[in-house]
């Protein structure tokens, strides 16, 4: 299917075309940007640089029920599934944080709720124009308009989208819309890969991440995991917000008669998350927890699945409330390999 | 929607017999369970070392080693310390009572390549439960497998777990067992001082021998270095670690230690594996 275009004048026609289907878009909830369900009379939000939170809730909720049960009994009731929607505009980082974790629900046993929403889902991505001062996703195998993980591609051309549909089920959603959609022109592809060029040469940060995964676990007692770690107040934002951060904690929640068993984000900065029913706590201080983290991404992930686990948002960076810069701990890391 | 294949929904079992190992504060219970669904209990597979979520509807569940050998029947032993709410809650568990269990899960020791080995395990307090199906395993296929030494210790002999057995196991000429306490009592007819020191007092050969340790961390350590005094090779060494997990598969991340997750690619593990990983001893 070739390249069309989406009149930003028709955005209400277009979502109404999609019909029944679930969509999700960023929407402001206070100061928040999020992706979240349209109503009939929302209208996606797409003038931003990047949503506050990472589309992974929508795939992977920041708490979800398992099953359901009645206390004293012994039927657990998993909740309805099947259904299907579509995410639109999702920025190329976070789709490809998303492709990237997929790999880790489906190794070894298959995690049905997040796969099931995955292909369920069909994904927009929104090509990124304008990156954020900390984004350095050039330096991670992604790009302002990177396609990864992603169903079709919006570029925003003014007053019309540029829209490339990607894969069939892409085509498919877009079909749908035929009758609001217009054919592009060579010239709309043309400054669309244009704005391309140039958004990716405004990625302002970097990082060269060669020999930092093989190498990394080697500075295990390095004096830089108390330096970059000093600071920290063990918030876990970095984490909250990453869009490939996938650690979750199970729990049963009681109201009355009626139980559920849910999973819910959990994080490795809390000291909590690994501590022993003895009391022992095998990561003590933050000192282990952030090494830790910047080894599950930068090292352990990749031994596993071939990837690095974070693709350069700079989520982490933006909303730490003390200004740790995970740019900073790889420079430093970097140093002392 | 997934009622095959879904790897969080447990199965119900039913609790056919509990009992107090030790009293006090932190006691501990043996559940001895039975699942519901007999085409569970006929297909249920589970290998010495491998552990099991247990838990109850409306509380939560824990990880909990399955302390028991597939030798010994179609029904699975926990032995739990009573420490939080889950495991409080299962402390009140009494027979007939119903109880989820999901698994088994991670990975077993290799009882196949330990074949015409002497086996040696060094256990304190309730590190002895994931040692247990390895004694039962080696004693109901003992023809396979050469001496069986169990040394176990713990603070105090009502701290001991599966008492009984060790008398019965020795009587029988079945297992040498050497047990200790921590602290001088009277009456202790056995050694008095810590789990690692009575490794040194029995004086294993390493020759043709694999020593299997579970306990405290710092136990572990001291154990570790002691077998290294005794000359046993690294790869002559396994041990089995627990850590905090939710999932039991892989997933909620929280049970690595370095780039290996205990749950999958343990929680038995040679020593020469887990000597290259920092945090493995933290």
């Amino acid at each position: 299917m070739d390249s069309m275009i989406l009149s930003k004048e028709k955005m209400k026609d277009f979502v109404a075309a999609l019909g029944q289907q679930k969509l999700y878009a960023p929407q402001k909830e206070g100061e928040t940007l999020r992706f979240s369900l349209l109503g009939e009379e929302d209208v996606p939000e797409l003038d931003f640089s990047n949503t506050t939170v990472p589309p992974k809730d929508v795939v992977f909720p920041q708490t979800e029920t398992l099953y359901q049960y009645e206390l004293g009994g012994t039927d657990m009731k998993e909740p309805e599934g099947g259904e299907e929607g579509a995410v639109m505009g999702i920025r190329p980082c976070d789709a490809r944080a998303m492709s990237i974790v997929d790999s880790l629900f489906s190794w070894d046993v298959d995690d049905p709720y997040y796969l099931e929403r995955r292909s369920g889902n069909t994904f927009i991505g929104l090509a990124c124009l304008e990156p954020c001062v900390n984004c350095f996703c050039t330096s991670l195998g992604g790009a302002p308009a990177s396609t990864e993980g992603l169903d079709a591609l919006m570029t925003d051309l003014e007053d019309k989208y540029l829209v490339k549909p990607l894969t069939e089920k892409g085509e498919k959603l877009f079909q749908k819309a035929a009758d609001v959609l217009e054919k592009a022109t060579e010239e709309d592809v043309a400054s669309a890969e244009k704005l391309h060029e140039e958004a990716a040469a405004k990625v302002a940060r970097n990082v060269d991440t060669q020999g930092i995964p093989e190498k990394l676990p080697e500075l295990w007692e390095a004096d830089l995991w108390k330096d970059v770690s000093n600071s920290c107040l063990g918030c876990g934002i970095c984490t909250y917000l990453c869009p490939t951060c996938h650690c979750f904690d199970i729990q049963d929640e009681v109201e009355g008669f009626e139980g559920r068993r849910c999973r819910m984000w959990d994080s490795c900065m809390f000291g909590e998350y690994t501590l022993h029913a003895s009391g022992h706590n095998p990561r003590p201080s933050r000192r282990e927890r952030t090494r830790n983290r910047i080894n599950h991404k930068y090292s352990y992930y990749v031994d596993k699945f071939g990837t690095i686990a974070c693709v350069g948002c700079g989520r982490c960076i933006d909303f730490c409330p003390v200004n740790i810069d995970i740019l900073n701990i790889l420079t430093q890391v970097k140093e002392a390999l | 929607m997934k009622e095959n294949g879904n790897p969080y929904k447990p199965y119900i079992a039913t609790v056919e017999d509990t009992w107090y190992e030790t009293y006090g504060d932190r006691s501990i219970k043996t559940l001895k369970v039975v699942f519901d669904d007999e085409k569970i209990r006929e297909s249920w597979e589970h290998r010495p070392g491998q552990c099991a979520m247990i838990g109850l509807l409306g509380v939560g569940e824990s990880m909990i080693s399955i302390s028991c050998s597939p030798t010994e029947g179609k029904f699975l032993r926990f032995s739990v310390m009573r420490m939080g709410a889950v495991t409080s809650a299962l402390h009140e568990l009494e027979p007939g009572d119903k109880m989820t269990v999901r698994g088994p899960y991670g990975n077993s020791f290799p009882v196949d390549e330990w074949k015409g080995k002497k086996i040696i395990t060094i256990g304190g307090g309730i590190g002895q439960a994931p040692l247990r199906p390895i004694i039962e395993y080696v004693r109901a296929n003992a023809d396979n497998y050469q001496d069986l030494t169990v040394i176990y210790g713990a603070r105090t002999s009502g701290d001991l777990c599966f008492k009984g057995e060790f008398e019965e196991m020795s009587a029988d000429k079945i297992a040498e067992c050497h047990l200790s306490v921590d602290i001088e009592e009277e009456g202790w007819p056995h050694f008095v001082g810590f789990v690692p020191s009575l490794l040194m007092e029995v004086n294993p050969s390493p020759e043709n021998t694999i020593a299997i340790t579970c306990g405290p961390p710092v136990m572990i350590n001291f154990v570790l270095q002691n077998l290294k005094k005794l000359n046993f090779e690294d790869d002559q060494i396994y041990t089995t670690l627990e850590n905090r997990m939710k999932c039991g598969f892989g997933k909620c991340g929280r049970c690595n230690v370095g780039n290996l997750y205990v749950c999958k690619d343990g929680p038995v593990f040679n020593y020469a594996t887990l000597k290259a990983i920092p945090e493995a001893f933290a």
